[in-house]
């Protein structure tokens, strides 16, 4: 049990007969973590456990050492803003956020002042007196987000949070997000964005069909994948000449020239002798090269290459 | 203020806040509101058209007997208080918005006590004052006697008795529904199970008579209702239950009931059957 982290430790939940997780080990430090996988792959699930509105079939989960079957206690340090598109009917987003922060047990100048501050957060001040049923779906994900964030927890889930967010709001949010993970909280996101995801996440947790393909800061995650060659984009004057001789090694496993003729999509076994490599000739031959950027270190290339897909970003 | 208290009085005001005199709740107020309009249309029928002296004070009071036990208890109270109790977690089931709920860090059994003390003061305000409301408007055609009644005779004592049944109805059957309401998808079934267990106490055996909530209302309401042939002859007498076993029996059924909810509201989980 770590006061630290949030842990699974072997835990698994069934739905009757279905399978929603299996055999979890987790450990979730501080920062924002992505969990990245398709519908049904258990990230809803694996949130809903951290959060206690589910209970685990079998193991044991901690968050900063709290077992989600004390309310009591989770319920101080975790925000969760949930996917239900829904929220309580008849309140104003000001109201929605006020009353929540009641059964919290703080006063009302407390509540006052901490669900204005949430709002103008999520930039919703203007809309806080209006009814939350004429909110549009951004709205409503804006004011879901302020009221999982308003009594300021060190652990915040957010399943599918930019869903619904216009390009603004959405590059707000995620400035959000760094901004609390830089702080040493807890950040969990899921998303089917994929490379927001990625642009942002400090480790991801790699889920499929309810179990954890793989967990970890992503370039570590990527560099596990053995089997897989590394892509490898380069940018430089003579792409033809760099590829031929690359091609007298081992490693090489392929080679692509753009249609612009600056570019060369490489595909390396060894990534650190072909960067070795790379270096003597861009010395002997006097290549002018623009950029070297792995071209397969995202989220989307190490998940499908952990569940039986092509990979690369080209 | 103690933390409990806190958070308890924040779930009652905010369950008021959203649910008292909301549209949703239209058919219950209709309900609540049903017999005071049938006493309102009976005093003025009596008073303007047919003239006070064509029937006795207590043929009204045998009246009202009647419809507060057939329609009040049976009808009002009960229907009633399945609309208020049995949604205070299944309404935010189906409206999705029950996790707000679960992710505050209350205890779920405080959030149980909060939520049926925001079902029972609507329900009380509802059906107690319409219980009050209509025994006081339909006499009011006597004029001085019907004052006289209330004042010197046994009025007063009798809508005291009312007014507990009422409330206790409202206590027993909200807890009735606030478990029905947490532990079943839909509440429409055990609430039809245990109206019909109800309506069929006349006709029980003794024993059976008295596990039910509307044997220990019947037993304190202060006029007896004779019931006509054919009903009569099937129906079987038991031994009258003095007061004070009625009304302690059935608070101490409310708050097992309630006690039984709470404890088992921590094991519930968020399934919006998705």
């Amino acid at each position: 049990m770590s006061a630290t982290a949030i842990t699974f430790a072997n835990v698994s939940r069934f739905y009757g007969e279905v399978l929603g997780i299996n055999k979890v080990n987790l450990s979730i430090p501080p920062g924002i973590t992505s969990l990245v996988g398709p519908n049904g792959s258990g990230k809803t699930t694996l949130m809903n456990l951290m959060t206690g509105l589910i209970h685990p079939t079998q193991g044991e989960i901690t968050v900063l050492g709290i077992s989600p079957s004390h309310p009591e206690q989770l319920g101080r340090v975790v925000g969760y803003c949930a996917q239900f598109d829904s929220c309580p009917k008849g309140l104003t987003g000001y109201q929605f956020i006020y009353w929540f922060l009641r059964m919290h047990g703080f006063g009302h100048q407390e509540c006052d002042q901490k669900a204005n501050a949430a709002l103008e957060r999520v930039s919703m001040t203007a809309a806080a007196g209006r009814p939350v049923g004429a909110y549009s779906k951004g709205m409503r994900q804006r004011v879901k987000l302020a009221q999982a964030i308003a009594h300021d927890p060190q652990v915040l889930v957010l399943d599918e949070p930019l869903n619904g967010l216009d390009p603004m709001a959405r590059a707000e949010t995620i400035a959000l997000f760094r901004e609390w993970g830089q702080n040493g909280r807890h950040v969990i996101v899921s998303s089917h964005i994929l490379h927001e995801v990625d642009s942002i996440s400090d480790q991801v947790i790699l889920l499929s069909q309810g179990y954890v393909v793989a967990e970890g800061e992503i370039q570590g995650v990527r560099s596990e994948v053995k089997e897989q060659p590394m892509q490898i984009l380069v940018r430089c004057n003579d792409p033809g000449g760099l590829a031929a001789r690359l091609f007298q090694q081992d490693h090489m496993v392929e080679a692509k020239i753009s249609r612009d003729r600056k570019g060369l999509l490489l595909r390396t076994t060894d990534a650190d002798s072909f960067y070795l490599l790379l270096n003597r000739v861009i010395l002997e031959s006097g290549l002018e090269v623009e950029s070297i950027a792995p071209a397969d270190d995202d989220v989307n290339s190490v998940y499908q290459y952990l569940i039986g897909g092509e990979g690369g970003t080209l | 203020m103690q933390l409990w208290i806190r958070q308890i009085t924040a779930v009652l005001r905010l369950e008021m806040k959203k649910t008292f005199l909301s549209k949703r709740g239209w058919w219950i107020y209709c309900l609540a509101a049903g017999p005071v309009l049938i006493t309102l249309l009976h005093w003025m029928f009596e008073a303007r058209v047919r003239g006070a002296n064509n029937h006795r004070l207590g043929d009204d009071s045998i009246v009202f007997a009647a419809l507060f036990q057939f329609f009040y208890l049976r009808a009002t109270i009960f229907f009633g208080c399945m609309g208020i109790f049995s949604n205070l977690f299944r309404g935010e089931m189906l409206e999705k918005t029950l996790h707000y709920y679960y992710l505050t860090p209350m205890r779920r059994e405080l959030l149980v006590a909060g939520k049926y003390l925001a079902g029972l003061s609507v329900a009380l305000v509802l059906f107690v004052g319409s219980t009050a409301a209509a025994f006081l408007t339909l006499g009011r055609h006597f004029g001085p006697a019907w004052t006289d009644y209330l004042y010197h005779g046994p009025g007063l004592s009798q809508l005291g008795s009312y007014v507990l049944v009422a409330a206790l109805g409202c206590i027993g059957y909200g807890a009735v529904f606030l478990m029905c309401g947490l532990f079943f998808r839909n509440p429409m079934i055990p609430a039809a199970v245990v109206f019909v267990w109800e309506n069929l106490n006349p006709f029980l055996p003794s024993l059976l008579k008295k596990i039910s909530v509307i044997y220990y209302l019947r037993s304190l309401c202060p006029v007896e209702v004779p019931v006509p042939p054919p009903f009569s002859v099937m129906v079987i007498d038991a031994d009258p239950t003095p007061a004070w076993i009625a009304v302690f029996g059935l608070l101490a059924l409310s708050l097992l009931l309630l006690t039984y909810t709470a404890l088992s509201a921590r094991q519930t989980e968020i399934n919006y059957g998705e």
